[in-house]
């Protein structure tokens, strides 16, 4: 029915995603060829969605009839710089060091 | 969707040898909401701590962590969605926005995005020497500020502080119905004095408080529209003309050129005075919006909107009218008066009960002046309205001259006191008593015997002799009573 | 004195509480017995040490209370415990995936902290598949659940709460905590020949729950009998303000509703529940279950749940496209395991290819695509459309009946590696559990008998939202007529 998954989309959806390295290859999980015909299988069985009558249907986001509830504006968290830096692969004067993101 | 027909002014055309151009600007605006905690979670929001002293697991995307919605923040978009005359919708939505970046804990902004909290609405710009024009606001929505990346602590790495994020956000967008520099820049002035004036915004441009994204795009005037590109994070009035300008500049050369404009997002270059490109559409995001599982729809109570707008201050519009109106002062000045509530506010309690006209001058005239030369907000003026109210007193009651006053006020601003105590201590209080200025209009006029003679012929020598008697009593004589000695003595 | 190990959540409890036994020398016997069963790798982070400290302050704790005349916790002194999805503080927790590293939380997730507060011993962390993602525990990055349930060569447990399932079915617990989305509480349970109870969504709090569909994610739990789940449970669920989609309403009294009469009431019986290609043990099963329940005096319906095979397809579009964005968070920057790479974009793709497992990558790619530009309307709003549709046949449902009775899963537990290959095949072990996941409501899965080759098979009820009362009283009276008293052979001691 709907066009099958080019290794086109794979890698953009990869990309999107930053699953895979450069060369499309994930260490220990095979090439983004093998998940192309994967994906392609799966969303094949998904194709049968295509035979339920949704004309006029409601999107159903969530289980729960409710409104959003509200909470007061009282500050009733943070001042736990190092509980919230424990766990970070590299820290230092209270910052998050990461790999530089501009050139 | 394109709506508004209006061409730009004459005079707000670009003339190039192959015809006018047309500039078209749209804007969206991002203001940080006031609010003592986060739009989701409850750390504070103050400016200026301690890296990440400032946040919760949330605002850190820790695994398992949950937002819930701050009321507050809620109101403070509804109060904004009435000052801007806008449709407040009883039903919106928090959706999720896709991106990899290392200040963006979550990995997605959570954002309102099909289904934003307040819908149309307009506000009204006078730009300089310019009419009324009635701009449209396509829509408010909340959302969250993300964090803040600092690259100059080291050379290959960045370093990240999160205090920031999860912060409220309000965009603000405009139709595309500005069109040119002044305009756009008219644009954010006017908003910003909405925002302070609800007092849901700070309007802090330097702290990036209130920040624009400016659309750019150019047609021939009235003709169809041209591919826009997005000018990011433009952070003063001065900007937002100086990129409107650079950028229409840059889409005419290149069209007229044979070229086409490609659609991007730009970063404005404050020190050059440019725009470059920052990424094109085709490596654009693709944001993957959806609904927030972990959040409900918002649904607002009319009762709830109703108390909102109950409160509602006055908006700059309304109180500059009625500043017109109730005060009888220029437009202009009704107008410089209503750009901030505080100095509103403050010309209210100065004008109570005295002239006005003098009370704007004042303010307008050497306050403001005062402050800028000292490089001060209004909001840290030393000198109340209470404390310059009293020196307006002293003039209207004869006790000081005008001239006198600048002087007095001068050292109210600069070593404080009140005008009292500085027309005391520096005995400035100014001389009434008719028989000492008689005695010193009589020294006056022995002194220069000449120009008494003359002074039938030339009634300019009149004033000659008010600045000698003015001088003898170091400008401390009252003028009115000095004029009417001399022309009794002079037999004018 | 008799193998502590052995007994029920219940029965321990009420030995405690008459001084029979202490919580260290239940705990004790319970460690033991996860130290024999290392085998099953059921747990991912033993915490033998600190659950003796606690079985000790427990102990204290009885006492100073039954001092005072007061009441002890509804799990005071009960060796339990948690899969590993559950953030529990100062203690690692891993989500069965290599890209959580040795992320240790600061915080402790509201229903764990809600089971401590009632006494809890917490033996453990008990390993699933990775992220959750999987009805076979095989994805985890810390190796195969093995089911302590055997045939010839080892079997899967069913997932993904396969390690809470297989150290409750092995004695290795009192009860676990564990979490469903699709089925993966009802599903393990059914292959272990234990009960598992996934409450309404909303009864359980989601916070500290590390995420894998929100919209469907709900906690519950693992336990050998209906009645140790309704106490687990009513120790794990109530309104927490820290989660948004939290329901504030009360807890049921779910424990004595076990033994409330069924009589009167209405099972409905879904005809789309009778699949191809499912074994004639699991027809004659339920054949039977629904007997069991015409003697207990209540009302056989037939029901039509016209929806119910678009619910697998649905859900493999809701949850991954959730999924994709939940773990975008996982990027090597604030926590976690990071691999360096030549620049950001690069550490971002080798953290996250090397961090996460292949079926969990495969589920990130769906959800990516499904939301993606000119995709999103054809896949997810349509999806989400058909969510409804699959809520609308249950309302219809509860028009004629009170409950649902169907099998839990469409097959027995099978060999460990045969399905992994085949994702297809993998999803359709949740094909009875996935209806009631979509939309929200309680279900429970009950051992019922075993198979020709002596494997545990279980049968489900599905109830009304917040109706988990009848759920339990239509769970316990199939428990009695069913009276499955089949253990494991103990072959890994
Ligand atoms: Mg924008
Ligand atoms: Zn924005």
């Amino acid at each position: 029915m709907r066009d099958p998954i080019t290794m086109d989309t794979v890698r953009k959806i990869a990309r999107l995603s930053h699953l895979y390295e450069g060369d499309g290859s994930a260490p220990g999980h095979g090439r983004l060829d093998d998940l192309a015909s994967e994906l392609n299988s799966i969303m094949g069985w998904i194709e049968q969605l295509n035979e339920v009558d949704v004309e006029s249907v409601a999107p159903m986001t969530s289980t729960v009839d409710m409104d959003a509830p509200l909470r007061r504006d009282d500050i009733t968290d943070g001042g736990r710089r190092d509980v919230v830096l424990a766990n970070a692969p590299k820290a230092e004067g209270g910052f998050y060091v990461v790999p530089r993101s501009v050139k | 969707m394109f709506t508004a027909e209006r061409v730009a002014d004459a005079k707000d055309l670009i003339r190039s040898d192959t015809g006018d151009w047309e500039v078209v600007i749209g804007m969206e605006v991002h203001a940080q909401v006031v609010s003592q905690s986060k739009l989701f979670s409850g750390a504070a929001t103050g400016f200026g701590a301690e890296p990440n002293s400032q946040v919760s697991l949330i605002d850190a995307g820790m695994p398992g962590m949950l937002p819930v919605v701050n009321e507050v923040c809620v109101e403070q978009a509804v109060r904004t969605g009435l000052g801007l005359n806008a449709r407040i919708n009883p039903v919106s939505r928090f959706d999720r926005k896709h991106y990899f970046y290392v200040d963006l804990p979550q990995g997605y902004q959570i954002s309102q995005y099909e289904h934003p909290i307040v819908g149309e609405g307009e506000i009204s710009i006078e730009p300089e020497g310019g009419q009324v024009i009635v701009v449209g606001i396509e829509r408010l929505h909340l959302e969250q500020d993300a964090g803040k990346s600092i690259h100059d602590l080291s050379p290959d790495e960045t370093y990240v502080d999160l205090n920031r994020s999860g912060v409220a956000l309000m965009e603000i967008v405009s139709k595309p119905d500005l069109r040119s520099p002044g305009e756009a820049s008219a644009y954010m002035e006017k908003l910003r004095a909405i925002l302070r004036a609800l007092g849901t915004c700070d309007g802090d441009m330097e702290k990036g408080n209130l920040r624009a994204d400016v659309n750019v795009s150019v047609r021939r005037p009235g003709g169809e529209l041209g591919t826009r590109c997005e000018i990011k994070n433009v952070n003063s009035m001065r900007f937002i003309r100086q990129a409107v300008n650079h950028e229409a500049r840059r889409q005419i050369s290149i069209i007229e050129a044979g070229g086409i404009v490609g659609q991007e997002t730009r970063l404005f270059d404050a020190n050059r005075g440019e725009t470059r490109s920052m990424r094109s559409k085709e490596e654009a995001h693709d944001y993957r919006y959806f609904p927030d599982p972990d959040l409900l729809p918002l649904k607002l109570e009319q009762s709830f909107v109703d108390k909102i707008r109950a409160g509602l201050p006055e908006l700059p519009d309304a109180r500059k009218a009625r500043f017109i109106r109730d005060y009888g002062i220029r437009a202009y000045d009704a107008d410089v008066l209503t750009v901030d509530r505080g100095v509103g506010d403050y010309f209210e309690v100065l004008a109570k009960g005295r002239d006005a006209k003098i009370a704007a001058n004042w303010m307008i005239g050497d306050l403001f002046g005062a402050l800028n030369r000292a490089g001060l907000d209004f909001s840290d003026s030393p000198v109340s309205a209470g404390a310059l109210g009293a020196l307006l007193d002293r003039i209207a009651d004869n006790t000081i001259s005008g001239k006198i006053a600048k002087t007095v006020f001068d050292k109210m601003f600069r070593s404080g006191g009140t005008a009292d105590e500085i027309i005391g201590r520096e005995g400035l209080k100014q001389v009434t008593d008719t028989a000492a200025i008689e005695k010193l209009v009589d020294d006056a006029i022995a002194a220069h015997p000449q120009q008494a003679q003359n002074v039938k012929n030339n009634p300019k020598i009149l004033g000659f002799f008010v600045g000698q008697v003015m001088k003898a009593s170091q400008g401390k004589a009252n003028p009115q009573a000095v004029n009417r000695v001399l022309r009794d003595r002079l037999e004018l | 004195m008799t193998d502590l190990t052995q007994l029920t959540l219940e029965a321990a409890l009420e030995g405690m509480a008459a001084g029979d036994f202490t919580s260290g020398e239940i705990t004790e016997a319970h460690i033991r017995a996860c130290e024999r069963g290392r085998d099953l790798n059921a747990f991912i982070t033993a915490t033998f040490e600190q659950a003796l400290e606690q079985a000790k302050a427990s102990d204290a704790r009885r006492a100073s209370v039954k001092e005072s005349g007061g009441e002890a916790g509804k799990l005071e002194g009960a060796p339990l415990g948690v899969k590993d999805l559950f953030c529990t503080e100062g203690i690692k927790t891993t989500a069965a995936s290599r890209i959580l590293g040795n992320f240790t939380p600061p915080y402790e997730s509201t229903v764990t902290a809600n089971m401590k507060a009632e006494g809890m011993i917490m033996l453990g962390k008990l390993n699933m598949d990775e992220f959750a993602m999987g009805s076979s525990s095989e994805t985890s990055a810390y190796g195969s659940v093995v089911n302590p349930w055997k045939k010839h060569n080892r079997l899967v447990p069913g997932g993904s709460s396969g390690g809470s399932a297989a150290a409750v079915a092995a004695d290795m617990c009192l009860g676990a905590t564990a979490t469903d989305t699709g089925g993966s509480i009802r599903q393990p349970a059914g292959f272990t020949g234990t009960v598992g109870i996934k409450p309404t969504y909303g009864r359980c709090s989601r916070w500290g729950i590390i995420a894998f569909a929100s919209s469907l994610d709900q906690a519950g739990a693992i336990a050998k009998t209906v009645k140790d789940s309704a106490i687990l449970l009513d120790s794990m669920a109530g309104y927490d303000p820290k989660d948004s989609t939290s329901l504030n309403v009360d807890n049921g009294n779910w424990v004595d509703a076990c033994e409330t009469s069924v009589k009167g009431l209405r099972i409905g019986i879904p005809k789309e529940y009778t699949v191809d290609a499912m074994p004639t043990e699991i027809q004659s099963l339920w054949d039977q279950g629904i007997e069991w329940m015409k003697d207990a005096g209540v009302g056989i319906v037939p029901v039509s749940l016209p929806h119910t095979k678009y619910a697998l397809p649905a859900y493999y579009i809701i949850a991954p496209a959730e999924a994709s964005s939940n773990l975008a968070r996982y990027d090597g920057m604030r926590y976690g395991a990071r691999v360096e790479g030549e620049n950001l974009i690069d550490t971002y793709e080798r953290t996250r290819a090397y961090g996460f497992g292949a079926e969990v990558q495969r589920r990130i790619m769906i959800g990516t695509y499904v939301l993606s530009a000119g995709y999103y309307d054809a896949y997810y709003l349509h999806a989400q459309k058909v969510r409804t549709r699959i809520s609308e046949d249950f309302r219809n449902a509860w028009e004629v009946c009170d409950a649902l009775l169907t099998p839990t899963c469409p097959g027995a537990p099978f060999e460990i590696g045969r399905q992994l290959n085949d994702p297809v095949t993998m999803y359709l072990n949740d094909i009875f559990t996935v209806t009631a996941s979509l939309a929200g409501l309680p279900g429970i899965s009950v051992p019922a008998g075993l198979d020709q080759d002596g494997l545990p098979l279980g049968l489900q009820i599905i109830g009304r939202a917040l109706d988990e009362d009848t759920v339990f009283a239509c769970a316990g009276a199939l428990e009695q007529a069913a009276d499955f008293t089949a253990k494991p052979e103990k072959w890994w001691l």
